[in-house]
């Protein structure tokens, strides 16, 4: 099973915790919000990203389970 | 300052069908019944119909409503959906749906009730923004006279949606409805899996019932009879600009592009560019406005897109990046701001396209700038605002390449007046 990262833009309010904690696969734009690779998170990763996902401070940050893989 | 509603122009050639909109068209209850008969009873097997048929939604997506509906119907089990009828028409260039709402109200809502039926609904909302007065006051009047006729079957109100662009986005839409602005949301969830009242909720736009309308009467062959076999049936165009008999016109989906725009008075010789499919949608130069034909499948091939039907003709000798920069700016002012990317994005690619406009030595910088941005802001936001902004603008670059190097080495254009409408925003509630 893959887990793939998703960002609700709406609720995101550019602190770019994420990036810090997983500069690997997700950057910020030249305004600080946040772009994340959309392919399957690596294994090594994952726990990296579950961090990523927990450090948001407005819970915009998610790991979607990726359907068929 | 909204479209007026241009009357359907008499043929003067054979690409106008009126299956739609009659020639002469009536919009009493008497007419319509005499026209096209009793509407049939509703039955749930109108989706296997609308799927057969092939009708597409005629919003903009172009996405098989037989598909949308049955997804809705499979979840009637648990709640009782309820249809939204999409006649908001926030394309300031487009007037096909109120054309067809002050001239035909009675087709759309007999599709709101066989669209109801089909799903398992016993309510239907129409939607007109409501500074379309006009629209308004013909659809009151049509749903009154209907009042005590089917009273049993479904229950039709109408709402009136406050005048802006992505007020007509479905999830902006579905959260006007219930109580909060006019903004698109978060998805998921869906509207066909929690929409209004929580309900699910089938949104199509006020054409596509019309279509279904017909559907339901005629059948799926009937249906199938003109049009493309992967697009069949007919679409309503609004072609504007630099036409002399420009309004709204019913084609078959498929039709050559410069015949239609022989037909409304706008020849390709005199063109600089054709803007296709609304603010969402893409300039074509006239060589490849020439070849292609108007339906989703044919545009797409060429890198454009039928969006909402907008046909409009830019003539020679206007500045086709001065007008792109006007839309641009006005889409960076309708937007919701609720997402990052959009709200800083669109405003800087309007500056962008502000300073390729002027010309001289920001002009050259524009072009490396914007294409910065498109990366930045296509993709990212909660609806596809962002996205149908980056399309148009990238269009104009292709298409006006000429200009922009002219612009870029210090001969920008002569001020021209504006040609496509940037009405003023309205409210969010």
């Amino acid at each position: 099973m893959s887990l793939q990262l998703v960002v609700d833009p709406i609720a995101c309010d550019a602190h770019g915790t994420c990036a810090e904690l997983l500069p690997e696969l997700i950057v910020l734009d030249e305004w600080g919000y946040p772009i994340v690779d959309a392919r399957p998170v690596p294994a090594h990763l994952e726990g990296h990203a579950r961090r990523a996902v927990a450090a948001c401070p407005v819970l915009a940050l998610r790991l979607r389970r990726l359907r068929g893989a | 300052m909204s479209a007026p509603p241009h009357p359907t122009v008499a043929p003067p050639d054979a690409t106008v069908v009126p299956r739609l909109i009659p020639h002469r068209p009536d919009a009493s209850l008497g007419a319509h019944l005499a026209r096209l008969g009793p509407p049939p009873r509703p039955t749930r097997s109108l989706v296997e119909q609308v799927e057969a048929a092939g009708v597409r939604g005629r919003g903009g997506a172009g996405f098989p409503t037989g598909v949308k509906m049955a997804a809705v119907a499979a979840r009637s089990r648990t709640r009782g959906p309820i249809v939204v009828a999409n006649g908001t028409e926030g394309e300031p260039a487009s007037a096909k749906d109120q054309t067809l709402l002050v001239h035909v109200p009675h087709l759309v809502l007999d599709g709101m009730v066989a669209a109801a039926g089909a799903v398992g609904a016993r309510e239907a909302i129409l939607c007109v923004d409501r500074r379309h007065r006009h629209v308004v006051d013909a659809v009151g009047r049509a749903v009154g006279e209907r009042q005590g006729r089917w009273a049993d079957t479904v229950a039709v109100r109408v709402a009136q949606v406050p005048s802006r662009y992505v007020a007509g986005e479905e999830s902006a839409l579905v959260h006007w409805l219930n109580g909060g602005e006019a903004k698109p949301t978060s998805s998921p969830p869906r509207p066909f899996e929690r929409g209004v009242d929580g309900r699910p909720t089938l949104v199509d736009n006020v054409e596509t019932l019309a279509h279904v309308a017909l559907v339901a009467r005629f059948g799926a062959e009937w249906y199938r009879a003109i049009g493309t076999p992967d697009e069949p049936g007919t679409v309503l165009l609004t072609v504007g600009g630099h036409a002399a008999r420009g309004g709204v016109y019913e084609v078959p989906s498929g039709v050559p592009l410069a015949a239609l725009l022989d037909n409304a008075g706008a020849p390709l010789a005199e063109l600089a560019g054709v803007l296709v499919g609304g603010y969402f949608g893409t300039w074509l130069d006239p060589a490849t406005a020439a070849a292609v034909a108007v339906d989703h499948s044919s545009l797409r091939a060429v890198g454009g897109s039928l969006g909402c039907g907008v046909v409009f003709a830019l003539p020679r000798g206007h500045c086709g990046l001065a007008e792109t920069a006007r839309i641009a700016r006005w889409l960076a002012g309708e937007g919701a701001q609720q997402c990052g990317p959009c709200a800083h994005g669109l405003p800087a690619m309007a500056e962008a396209m502000e300073h390729l406009s002027a010309g001289g030595p920001g002009a050259s910088r524009a072009h490396v700038r914007l294409h910065q941005l498109f990366v930045q802001v296509e993709g990212r936001g909660a609806c596809r605002h962002p996205d149908g902004a980056v399309r148009m603008v990238r269009s104009a670059l292709e298409v006006f390449a000429a200009d922009a190097a002219a612009h870029a080495a210090g001969r920008p254009c002569p001020p021209a007046p504006a040609w496509l409408p940037t009405p003023a925003p309205g409210g969010w509630r």
